[in-house]
């Protein structure tokens, strides 16, 4: 407590804070961002070691953490705590303490093995012997875990000092309206292991306000985007996902934000997504022109204010377009390279309801 | 034989998820699946401390069980402490190891879950991989998803992916070695137990329905627990 300042705020956001490793990570790939966004990760690694000049190891053993069939429970508890501690493994014998988690679901399932072996020692020997007798490797626990956009944010100020554009409207000259989601896992089960816990939000924020832009503090602010893991998995639950989303669409629209960007690679694609959906169901867009909102990953909003092509950040696997984005970004790109592979195919057919 | 409640005790996360509830409902208040389902956590909290064996059975066969979608909302808020969405993790554990899950049209599902991203886990080393999320399956992905998922080769090459390569990079290839490594952490573990034992109730309750079942995916049972939806789940219908 300080007792200069009447309110305590310094030190009650003090616990909202968290440990962030400055440099030399053992990096967590995650199935979702790299089935669904590519360019991200790709973006990730080429800012960490280039642009931010850090260490970061990229290793062709990771596998998945099982987190998504682990959440629908079709894998026990000791699977996926055993398949993490492999993850730990491989990290100890590369020689990095370090992990930057690309997954807020995985992020979330390593936080939890690590706590949960803080209540109960004993699972901890279990999964020791359980890894050993699976593959013969040993692990040391590691020192820190940041989910990879903490590490952005750590450094936010970094990239703003390389930034080629804005999160500003250039042509009003005014701040974009971002909305932020950090994904239920990033905070909600160890609020005190997130920036800003679950309740302030704040490593996209963060980035947002660094990079020019103004978060939108909408009232579903903090609202799952709906995925629900089987809920989602197996189609005749849907609608519970796509219901969710909705509820956080209607939410924002009435602020008119000019883009989404999401902490959680499952998030980013079904607000993505759902908006195509929803629009094809009953007609309702959420942007503007029969447009939806664009959603990006914090590695393309990242991407974007240092200035990369568009279509080098995989922006063309976005179901919403993000061309208005850009355009009100002011950043160039030729509309002819969108879909442009090497190979001549036919371009992706478009929707009947949302604009593209 | 050890009880129902005895065998949820050995769960950590039934340990950990539930300390005495005082029925406040703000679990209730913040759940989405409560929003969306006849669910309702703080009932569920409940029904399980009163620690009677033929209530804890009947949730095991139930719907109610599979309505959480596991967002956690609810370990943010509880003032006592308690995790319904861990307690759910016990209780869906339980429910596939007695074979009570095929009791319930939502419990069935467990099995399209298994031979969808359960078999994704070992033979591509990831829960979701291009290949395996197809259109037919999923079109709510839309015109641009299908356009990746035909194309995925040259899309994944035009953005720097190893797509089907064995080296570092995006969406590699896993070496053999590293999937025999997680087929041998699945048999020490339990998760090839657990597999089996979805198969084996599985194939039984597609016996008594009446429906084709083998070891190809889709097949006639699967498109039934994948699709069907008695709507009789849904809270304001």
């Amino acid at each position: 407590m300080n007792p200069q300042n009447p309110l305590h705020t310094e030190s009650r956001w003090r616990k909202y804070q968290k440990e962030i490793a400055d440099d030399h990570y053992y990096y967590a790939r995650s199935c979702i961002r790299q089935n669904f966004f590519p360019g991200s990760e790709r973006a990730f690694l080429k800012i960490m070691r280039e642009e931010l000049n850090k260490d970061i190891f990229d290793d062709p053993r990771h596998t998945t953490c099982t987190g998504i069939a682990y959440h629908s429970d079709i894998v026990p508890q000791e699977t996926t705590s055993t398949v993490i501690a492999r993850h730990f493994a491989l990290m100890t014998e590369m020689g990095y303490q370090n992990l930057a988690i690309s997954c807020v679901t995985s992020f979330g399932l390593y936080t939890e093995l690590l706590e949960t072996w803080k209540h109960f020692p004993e699972e901890e020997t279990k999964i020791h012997e359980m890894l050993w007798k699976a593959t013969k490797r040993e692990f040391v626990k590691p020192k820190n875990l940041a989910h990879s956009s903490d590490i952005f944010f750590h450094n936010r100020e970094q990239i703003a000092a390389k930034s080629q554009f804005n999160l500003i409207n250039q042509k009003t000259g005014e701040s974009l309206k971002v909305v932020e989601h950090i994904g239920c896992h990033y905070a909600k089960i160890f609020p005190e292991k997130g920036v800003g816990g679950a309740e302030f939000p704040y490593v996209l924020a963060g980035m947002v306000e660094s990079w020019g832009g103004n978060v939108v503090d909408y009232p579903e602010r903090r609202h799952c985007c709906g995925f629900g893991f089987r809920n989602y998995l197996v189609m005749a639950n849907r609608g519970y996902s796509v219901a969710n989303s909705k509820k956080k669409f209607e939410s924002m629209k009435p602020y008119e934000p000019d883009f989404i960007v999401a902490n959680c690679p499952g998030c980013s694609m079904f607000m993505d997504r759902w908006q195509y959906t929803i629009a094809e169901m009953e007609g309702t867009t959420y942007g503007k022109n029969g447009y939806g909102i664009p959603v990006l990953t914090y590695e393309e909003m990242a991407g974007l204010v240092l200035g990369y092509n568009p279509w080098d950040l995989g922006l063309q696997m976005h179901q919403v377009s993000v061309e208005p984005l850009l355009d009100k970004m002011g950043i160039p790109y030729n509309p002819d390279e969108k879909y442009k592979v090497k190979r001549n195919v036919a371009l992706p057919l478009k929707p009947e309801i949302l604009m593209v | 034989m050890s009880t129902l409640y005895g065998m949820l005790l050995t769960d950590v996360r039934f340990v950990e998820g539930l300390n005495a509830c005082m029925n406040c409902g703000v679990c209730t208040a913040i759940c989405p699946a409560a929003e969306f389902y006849n669910y309702d956590p703080r009932k569920l909290l409940n029904q399980v401390q009163l620690k009677d064996e033929s209530i804890i059975e009947e949730l095991l066969k139930s719907e109610t069980i599979w309505y959480c979608g596991q967002c956690m909302s609810c370990k943010t808020r509880c003032p006592r402490g308690n995790t319904p969405a861990f307690v759910v993790q016990a209780l869906r554990k339980l429910s596939v190891k007695l074979g009570f899950f095929v009791e319930s049209e939502k419990g069935r599902q467990q099995f399209a879950i298994k031979r969808t991203v359960g078999e994704n886990i070992l033979k591509y080393g990831y829960c979701v991989h291009p290949e395996a999320v197809a259109p037919s399956m999923h079109p709510e992905q839309g015109p641009v998803w299908q356009w990746v998922h035909e194309n995925a080769p040259s899309v994944m090459e035009r953005l720097g992916a190893s797509y089907q390569k064995q080296e570092a990079g995006t969406l590699r290839k896993i070496a053999i070695e590293d999937l025999d490594e997680l087929q041998s952490i699945f048999d020490v573990t339990g998760g090839t137990e657990m597999f089996e034992t979805i198969e084996k109730y599985s194939a039984q309750q597609a016996e008594k329905m009446k429906l084709e079942f083998n070891d190809q995916t889709p097949n006639e049972y699967f498109f039934n627990v994948y699709t069907e939806d008695n709507h009789n789940h849904q809270r304001n219908l």
